[in-house]
């Protein structure tokens, strides 16, 4: 049988979806499929393109590869263009000489960024911000700028301030209408939503059309408006919408919709049979879709059409919800209340917590048919259900978008959900799908996502399908797999609860009272941290001891030889000379590599087990304690110099951060904490990528919260200004009370505040205005923890019962031969495995 | 009864942990000898991790996994059954298992009988 030649033009998202869709249906062997693609990249996640500033590869924003398409069977050419379409003879040309014969053609082209017709746009250091070509050059040439502007205060030209401001770019968004945002939000929404967006350093101009782009004369280029103003800048991104990409179809003399894009039909069939658009290319009712959904509704649409089944196109939702520098926007649907006859509206304005929510309902009070948030969008979800499932509204509406008093938010239930109801608009999925998954033997969220492919879209709806997923899973009897493990059906955040609240002591008590079997090496260190952030009992206490994790367990961390780093606190990184001196001596009479940590302290490493107390009983007469680099809990306070020494400090760094060592040293947490103090501006000490980070201001301290280095970095948030040091204090104390309570296992302050609904705002609001009632607990919590510190190796060489498990056997004094060093720069280092082979005789086994 | 399934006898009670492991030394070996108090129960296997050849398994964390008491190495938490040395997530790779007992308060091992040595394999 001859194969039907499809050629496919165009590999962004929705041509991506449709080949997908394509591979996995049974009729894939009838199509000889050829993919041309204008960029070098196979296709890619375009709505998440700005987390290609925050650290996130190319790689990773991937959604296919060369090896899947040629797996699938299909030939994909990337970096190259089409240049004409021959519907005649049914062939396409492209730019590398290449003639293509097909049968049936797809257009999946998309579309490009329009940039307004203004003298100058053209100018280096002038982008667009739609590929990720574009990224790369926006990146190298922010590399040397200090200011940014973003021609456009629609919802992509608000992506691209986020952009330039990730890149550390003073940045400017320029609007013609009166307002950001004009085709989703209405007035107040704008306004509302340009006061919040300027509350975190971005500059909005509304009104402002600019007309021209020339050289600058502090900056690289100027910006010039009709209003004869002018505006400096170092790059500009021009971000004023889309336009189909229909030059090929133009030529082609295929019809066109009136504001450009192919004309289809339902079935995404062109004025000619054999040609089909799908995606933003696609002019369906004259009308373009730039959302992705409705992409991937085209793309089914295009392949049932293809392989003869039938699904129809019949519009889509543009109803969305976003994240638009970190400030929740969402759109429901008519949000003017012009598109429906004698529409009524709610709205709530509160300009204190910068909140705007609006509801546009029938005539006749019953149907919701449309609304706006700006400033939180936890109510999105429930008003979308009531929107897209026709639902009846309940007896008072208006309390859907009041702020709910005291927990009691009238979330409309899952249960309440028809089982046609879409739960993931871009993969339609319905809860019945959902439910079907659960039924088909799912047992977990992932799981569901991963036959459903639910969220995997815009990933608007993960929160929803999370709790969906957790509803049915409870409702069917099955155990929801937020289980911390086999031995207890809790979160860690549970188990904090039960421990702190029922007063448990022991593991033995807890495994008891809500676990089962024996427990493992993933709970018991979990309550052993617990115990830790409650109780502060000994860690190596008989009852706490079988429960610590590796490096806990022998309050050193432990190398890949076996042996043990030792690390003494070194608060705030200042140490006297005399006390260098004498690290020193402890290192070279035990043999001990030295080396500077990153959080300013010295690290030996070399220790066996059975010399640890030795080593610490030196340090502990020398006066140091342990610094607790072993646990979960807070490490260091880096600081800078400060205005002791350094002329441009404006506050005493070194006493802040010693101070904070020393009154939260050894506290344990779900996971490490790193502070920094940074004596002014400047941030020597780099505490913006700390947990906590503390930067000197002429009349106080700022603080910010939740940085990050290591794997996946985060940018610190501006918790409060110009604290005096007790608020300052005070402040960290309730934070780190909050997040041992809780965050998850094993989850950092970032990810914790991430995950945190609400996020910061919400933070903000439980710690500095007490909105939970918490803060006396908290603080009691705190001055718990301060008072009953100890030094653990203080505490074991005082104990003869926790000096027994420090030896290599109970029935000999030796070290252990196994250990091998060899010389490098000057000290020791574990010798490799090659190195081992050459001095160990191997013995035969 | 050869040489090598003689009781050896390697510490007290006292040496024994609640809840946790201590190293013994026999001849060239270690054995890592675990105690559940509540249980009455002790365990004996090979000390030395098949997986990075560290004498490091009895400082390792107890417990059990669907209900086979293992102990995890220390260094990247592979499990190791206490009842037959198996690792669970490999399972050809084992632990020599020791019989172990307490006479009174004395703590004695006895070799693997299948092993003249017990080395990894």
């Amino acid at each position: 049988m001859n194969k039907l030649n499809l050629v496919v033009i165009g590999n962004g998202m929705v041509g991506h979806h449709f080949l997908e869709q394509l591979a996995a249906s049974s009729k894939a062997h009838a199509f000889q499929v050829t993919v041309i693609g204008e960029e070098n990249y196979c296709a890619y996640d375009r709505v998440h393109l700005s987390e290609y500033f925050q650290g996130k590869s190319s790689d990773e924003l991937a959604l296919g590869s060369a090896k899947q398409y040629k797996d699938w069977g299909f030939k994909l050419h990337l970096g190259v263009k089409a240049t004409a379409i021959e519907p005649c003879s049914r062939k396409v040309q492209l730019d590398d000489g290449t003639e293509l014969s097909y049968d049936k053609l797809i257009l999946a082209t998309g579309s490009y960024p329009f940039v307004p017709p203004i003298e100058g746009s053209t100018l280096e250091h002038c982008f667009t911000y739609r590929t990720l070509t574009d990224l790369d050059a926006i990146r190298s040439s922010a590399n040397a700028a200090n200011t940014g502007v973003v021609i456009g205060g629609g919802l992509l030209g608000l992506e691209a301030a986020k952009a330039l401001r990730d890149l550390d770019l003073d940045t400017f968004v320029v609007e013609h209408s009166p307002r950001l945002m004009n085709a989703q939000i209405d007035q107040e929404g704008g306004e509302l939503l340009q006061e919040k967006i300027e509350a975190l350093g971005v500059q909005v101009l509304t009104q402002r059309a600019a007309v021209r782009v020339t050289e600058g004369l502090g900056a690289r280029l100027c910006v010039e408006f009709a209003d004869g103003k002018k505006l400096e800048t170092d790059l500009i991104v021009f971000s004023a919408g889309i336009r189909p990409r229909d030059e090929l179809p133009r030529a082609a003399g295929l019809l066109l919709g009136e504001r450009g894009g192919v004309a289809v039909d339902n079935y995404c069939q062109s004025s000619d049979p054999q040609i089909l658009a799908i995606g933003e290319a696609a002019a369906w009712s004259n009308c373009c879709f730039g959302l992705v959904a409705p992409g991937y509704q085209m793309a089914k649409v295009a392949l049932a059409n293809l392989i003869g089944e039938e699904l129809a196109f019949t519009g889509a939702d543009m109803s969305t919800k976003l994240k638009l520098l970190g400030v929740d926007v969402g759109a429901i649907g008519d949000t003017q209340g012009n598109q429906n006859v004698g529409t009524k509206i709610y709205r709530y304005l509160d300009q204190i917590s910068q909140h705007y929510r609006k509801m546009v309902v029938s005539a006749d009070g019953q149907r919701l048919l449309g609304a706006i948030l700006v400033g939180d969008n936890s109510y999105y979800d429930t008003l979308m259900q009531y929107y897209r499932n026709g639902l009846d509204l309940p007896a008072h509406p208006e309390s859907l978008i009041l702020p709910s008093q005291s927990g009691s938010t009238p979330l409309l239930g899952m249960a309440a959900l028809p089982d046609s109801a879409i739960i993931c608009s871009c993969h339609n999925v319905s809860k019945g799908d959902i439910v079907d998954c659960l039924q088909g033997g799912c047992a977990s969220v992932a799981e569901v996502i991963e036959l459903s492919r639910a969220s995997t879209g815009c990933g608007g709806c993960s929160s929803q399908l999370k709790s969906l997923v957790e509803q049915q899973m409870a409702a069917m009897g099955m155990a929801v797999s937020s289980a911390l493990c086999e031995h207890f059906a809790y979160t860690r955040q549970e188990l904090e609860h039960m421990i702190r609240t029922e007063s448990i002591l022991n593991f033995n008590q807890l495994l008891e009272r809500h676990g089962q079997g024996m427990g493992c090496d993933i709970c018991k260190p979990t309550a052993a941290n617990i115990f830790a952030s409650v109780q502060n009992d000994f860690v190596l206490s008989a009852d706490h001891l079988g429960l610590q994790d590796t490096n806990d367990a022998f309050l050193a961390n432990m190398q890949k030889d076996g042996t043990y780093s030792v690390v003494p606190r070194i608060a705030g990184g200042e140490i006297t000379p005399e006390m260098l001196i004498l690290l020193g001596k402890v290192a070279r009479d035990f043999g001990l590599y030295s080396k500077i940590t990153g959080g300013q302290r010295i690290d030996l490493f070399g220790a066996e087990l059975s010399q640890l107390p030795a080593i610490w009983q030196r340090l502990i007469e020398a006066g140091f304690e342990t610094g607790q680099a072993y646990g979960k809990s807070v490490r260091t306070v880096k600081s800078c110099v400060g205005s002791a020494w350094c002329r441009y400090g404006v506050q005493d760094s070194v006493r802040l951060a010693i101070d904070l060592e020393n009154r939260y040293k050894g506290i344990r947490a779900p996971h490490k904490l790193k502070f920094a103090v940074s004596g002014c501006t400047r941030e020597c000490a780099e505490a913006q990528s700390k947990d906590f980070g503390v930067i000197a201001t002429e009349k106080g301290w700022n603080l910010y919260v939740a940085g990050n280095g290591g794997m996946r970095p985060r940018h610190a948030d501006l918790f409060a200004q110009d604290l005096d040091t007790d608020s300052l204090i005070r402040t960290i104390d309730r934070i780190m009370i909050f997040y041992i309570r809780t965050a998850g296992r094993l989850e950092r302050t970032a990810r914790w505040l991430e995950s945190l609904e609400g996020g910061l705002e919400y933070l903000q609001k439980v710690i500095l205005h007490d909105s939970l009632g918490l803060n006396a607990d908290l603080d009691q919590q705190m001055a718990h923890l301060v008072a009953s510190y100890q030094c653990e190796w203080q505490t074991t060489l005082n104990n003869p019962e926790s000096l027994k498990r420090f030896r290599q056997t109970i029935n000999s004094a030796g070290d252990d031969p196994q250990l091998l060093y060899v010389s490098e720069r000057g000290q020791k280092r574990p010798a490799n495995a090659q190195e081992r082979a050459q001095h160990i005789p191997l013995v035969s086994v | 009864m050869t040489e090598q399934q003689t009781w050896i006898t390697v510490g007290q009670r006292s040496d024994l942990i609640d809840g946790a492991g201590v190293g013994a030394q026999v001849d060239s070996d270690q054995v890592a000898l675990f105690y559940l108090k509540k249980h009455n129960q002790l365990f004996a296997v090979g000390n030395l991790c098949p997986f990075n050849d560290l004498n490091i398994i009895a400082r390792g964390i107890i417990g059990d996994i669907k209900g086979e008491p293992v102990v995890a190495s220390p260094l990247h938490k592979e499990h190791f059954s206490l009842r037959d040395g198996h690792c669970l997530e490999q399972p050809e790779v084992r632990l020599p298992v020791w019989q172990v007992r307490l006479e009174g308060d004395v703590l004695q091992v006895m070799r693997p009988a299948t092993q003249a040595t017990s080395t990894s394999f």
